[in-house]
């Protein structure tokens, strides 16, 4: 796909803006800002704009808000590609698995994915966090605990309607095994339309990040926007841009991925269309 | 009625397998948390290393997980939720005493959110591609960007903490010996600020679907025969497009009622609403696993009861569900 | 007389097509008249019937005019055209009783009330032939077969008396006994009513059967407009020799397998 179609609308190009802009700050933050960011770095509640070094300002502790951002954007970033990643890969195999195989094994894996649906996700992901403790790792499979079942339903469906297809048949015929079948035949041709969900897994999961780290319950050793925010809550009529600041960050990042997702989401259907 | 009927039925049986599974999800979420229901008893109550054995035995523990399971299957089917460590009371006494709570927020912020969610699409979706439309939708976008907890502080600094029209917290002012029209009227201002951070994001999700919907029910031939019959555009957006394309909205109000039980987690927490939400994070602040996983239980119950209710309400919207079996 | 359409120099060329859809179409109409437009798909014929009645895209560019010289005012859909389409199934809302649907028409267009409307519908209905007109106007799309379908899509049609019916392949989505079914009962309420008929169709057994006149369009333009009997035993362009030859042929093949 060429560039010029990604660009194509105002929205899509703002989105991809966005977006490289936050992946800018991640990978920048540890060269631009070398030292530990839950460190003291001045004076505690040094308001933005006031001394050049410090150019958001400071928070209670003194720890600087820019470096917060960097390296928040880490996290966030981190934490949401991970966890979307997660939940595609097992929701593609659970999907795949349950749609090929049909019968029993069909009926199993979809009660399991309607009792995951039923129970709220936000829930779960606590109550996972909560019982084995905050870490990245943990964060990560607490968000994909939550948010496997929307692809898996998807890659169902998808292999459901494949499944019949003539290249599959001609598959059977010349003895594949079915396995072989379910993951070199059916699931490649399955994933386009999960992956046009995944802008929004990502977005969500970056949310969700955000609301579990902002209830306390994010990895304790690294910065995260959630937690910066919670952090401000302390302080907010005397200093609510502490609070206010990486909610900004943390609103233009879930735009941004939702605006260049449906940038190339668009893309890809103006193209097909043109085919 | 016999159709909603019918399917109701279907829906309950089949509503069956997915609580068992649940419940036994919470059973292995218990066991993998560090110490027992013993424990927990004995932390909140008191007693001594023989009481503890004896609760053991009396209670079942040291028999193997199965047995375990079948006890905690037991125990469930009599309500019994288990003991709070934090709160020394039955698990399911104070979830109840809450749950009213996360109710009255659920469910305004519910009607807040699909009606002006679905308001705002039909305005988008009468015109597609007109000004009004793409403005809307670009500001549905965006709202759907905004964190319910973000959006809760900034409302806040602005209303309460600036303005000073709202109070901060809390489900009503505490002490003021209001009843009546005057104590609903109080709860009410309280709840402005709750209802409107938990329903923003959800007026943007309906907002986005009715417009999309209605630009797919646009292209249906029926839109174009009712133009035909010279029926004026303004009952055609509503009667026609508008209805159709609310159908999978509803479908989509059952989906919302799980993440907004999880999303009331943390408003509850920003107000200090005394709700469901925010005994769950006091479940995980004071380590209280069983009552966490009562919490778990409990909203999945609701959640499973508000699918059954908007099974029943699209089965009434919709005369297509269910006719192959009435006529079998 | 007056007639009581007159298209003069018609044109329609869609956004992004290289060729117009329509062109040059110069026609007549007369009160109670029916006139057959005949062609296969591509031919401009169904473009004819919507540019008549308003109901082209936005995007379409329309050339020549659409003039109503026997109405006193520009034509209204519901009150002066009624419209049948093809697809029963598609030109009905799957989720609005038939009954309402077609009493909504005659609440938009005759200035009536609900109840009277919906009085109206059933009586329609029972027109139509529909049995049990009571009980089925309460019934929804999904219930009726296509044959029943397209009697309500007519009730709906003429409940507003218009003054010119327009069908556009309102039985090619139906089996042949139903068909004809149809075709009687269109046959029927033009004579009772008289309506004027637009009869759009690419089978022109068809519309040789219902049809005074009959328009064969090709590619767009006008081939030849003749009285059916003329141009079934004079034609006077080949393609219309060659469309009655096919049918023709076809018929003696039916004919000979029976």
């Amino acid at each position: 796909m060429s560039l010029s179609r990604l660009f194509r609308t105002p929205e899509a190009a703002a989105g991809l803006v966005i977006l490289g802009l936050l992946v800018a700050m991640a990978v920048a933050a540890p060269w631009l800002f070398p030292r530990d960011p839950l460190a003291i770095a001045g004076q505690p509640l040094l308001p933005p704009f006031q001394d050049w070094a410090l150019p958001l300002g400071t928070d209670r502790l003194g720890r600087d808000v820019v470096a917060g951002l960097f390296h928040g954007a880490r996290t966030s970033l981190a934490v949401g590609l991970a966890a979307a990643a997660a939940s595609i890969l097992v929701g593609s195999i659970v999907g795949t698995v349950a749609g090929f195989a049909g019968g029993l094994v069909d009926e199993v894996l979809m009660r399991i994915t309607d009792a995951f649906q039923t129970v709220p996700g936000f829930l779960l992901s606590l109550a996972l966090v909560s019982v084995v403790g905050p870490s990245l790792s943990v964060v990560v499979a607490a968000i994909a605990l939550s948010a496997w079942t929307g692809p898996t339903r998807i890659a169902r469906a998808e292999v459901l309607s494949i499944r019949e297809r003539d290249y599959v048949a001609s598959a059977r015929v010349i003895g594949m095994h079915p396995v072989e079948i379910a993951f070199r035949e059916v699931l490649p041709n399955a994933l386009p339309p999960v992956l046009a969900l995944s802008s929004v897994i990502v977005a969500a999961a970056i949310l969700t990040e955000a609301a579990l780290s902002f209830l306390g319950l994010g990895d304790p050793n690294r910065v995260t926007w959630g937690g910066m925010i919670a952090e401000g809550r302390a302080v907010l009529r005397s200093a609510p841009y502490l609070s206010v600041i990486p909610g900004i960050a943390l609103v233009l990042s879930v735009l941004g991925v939702y605006l260049a997702g449906e940038g190339v989401v668009e893309g890809t259907a103006a193209r097909e269309g043109q085919a | 009625m016999n159709r909603a009927w019918g399917l109701l039925k279907r829906r309950l049986i089949g509503s069956i397998p997915v609580l068992l599974i649940v419940v036994v999800g919470s059973f292995l979420l218990l066991e993998a948390a560090p110490g027992d229901a013993v424990d927990a008893y004995v932390a909140s109550v008191g007693g001594d290393a023989g009481m503890i054995e004896a609760l053991r035995t009396s209670w079942g523990l040291d028999a193997s997980p199965m047995t375990r399971l079948a006890a905690y299957l037991w125990a469930l089917l009599h309500l019994d939720l288990g003991h709070s460590v934090a709160f020394s009371r039955p698990v399911l006494d104070v979830v109840l005493e809450r749950l009213p709570n996360t109710l009255l927020l659920m469910g305004a912020a519910t009607a807040l959110s699909f009606a002006l969610g679905t308001t705002l699409g039909i305005l988008a979706g009468a015109r597609p591609g007109s000004a009004r439309d793409r403005l809307l939708s670009i500001g549905s976008l965006a709202l759907y960007a905004v964190p319910g907890f973000w959006l809760a502080l900034v409302l806040t600094i602005v209303f309460s903490v600036e303005l000073r029209w709202l109070p901060l917290s809390g489900m009503e002012t505490i002490a003021s010996g209001k009843t009546g029209i005057a104590r609903m009227l109080d709860i009410a201002r309280h709840m402005v600020l709750p209802v409107t951070s938990l329903g923003l994001i959800y007026l943007a999700l309906y907002l986005r679907m009715m417009r999309a919907g209605m630009a797919e029910v646009w292209r249906m031939d029926f839109t174009l025969a009712a133009r035909a019959r010279g029926i004026p555009r303004r009952r055609i957006v509503l009667a026609h497009v508008a209805r159709n394309a609310l159908l999978p909205l509803v479908t989509m109000l059952s989906l919302q009622s799980a993440q907004m039980l999880g999303g009331s987690v943390v408003i509850e927490s920003v107000f200090s609403v005394p709700g469901l939400g925010r005994l769950a994070q006091e479940a995980v602040g004071s380590r209280d696993t069983p009552l966490l996983i009562g919490i778990i239980l409990v909203s999945a119950f609701l959640v499973i009861v508000i699918n059954l209710l908007v099974d029943i309400a699209y089965a009434v919207l919709d005369p297509r569900v269910g006719a192959s079996e009435v006529k079998a | 007389m007056k007639p009581l359409l007159e298209l003069r120099g018609l044109g329609v060329c869609y956004n992004g097509a290289v060729a117009p859809a329509l062109e040059g179409v110069d026609l007549d109409l007369a009160a109670g008249e029916r006139l057959a437009i005949i062609g296969e798909s591509g031919s401009g014929k169904s473009t004819l019937a919507r540019a008549i009645s308003g109901l082209l895209p936005q995007t379409a560019r329309l050339q020549g005019t659409v003039a109503w010289p026997g109405l006193d005012h520009p034509a209204r859909n519901g009150r002066d055209i009624g419209f049948v389409f093809q697809d029963p199934a598609s030109s009905l809302d799957p989720v609005m009783s038939v009954g309402d649907q077609v009493a909504e028409v005659a609440h938009a267009n005759l200035d009536i009330d609900w109840g009277a409307a919906r009085r109206l519908a059933v009586e329609l209905l029972d027109r139509v032939k529909l049995p049990e007109p009571e009980a089925l106007a309460r019934a929804y799309p999904h219930q009726l077969s296509g044959g029943q379908k397209q009697r309500v899509v007519i009730a709906a049609a003429i409940v507003a008396c218009p003054k010119l019916l327009i069908a556009d392949e309102a039985t090619s989505a139906l089996d042949t006994i139903v068909q004809a079914e149809i075709v009687a009962l269109i046959r029927r309420f033009v004579a009772e009513d008289g309506m004027a008929l637009l009869f759009v169709s690419h089978d022109i057994a068809l519309a040789a059967n219902l049809a005074d006149r009959i328009a064969v369009f090709r590619h767009g333009r006008m081939v030849e407009m003749a009285a059916t009997a003329e141009l079934l035993a004079r034609p006077r362009s080949d393609y219309s020799r060659a469309l009655l030859a096919a049918h023709l042929g076809l018929k003696a093949h039916s004919g000979a397998s029976r």
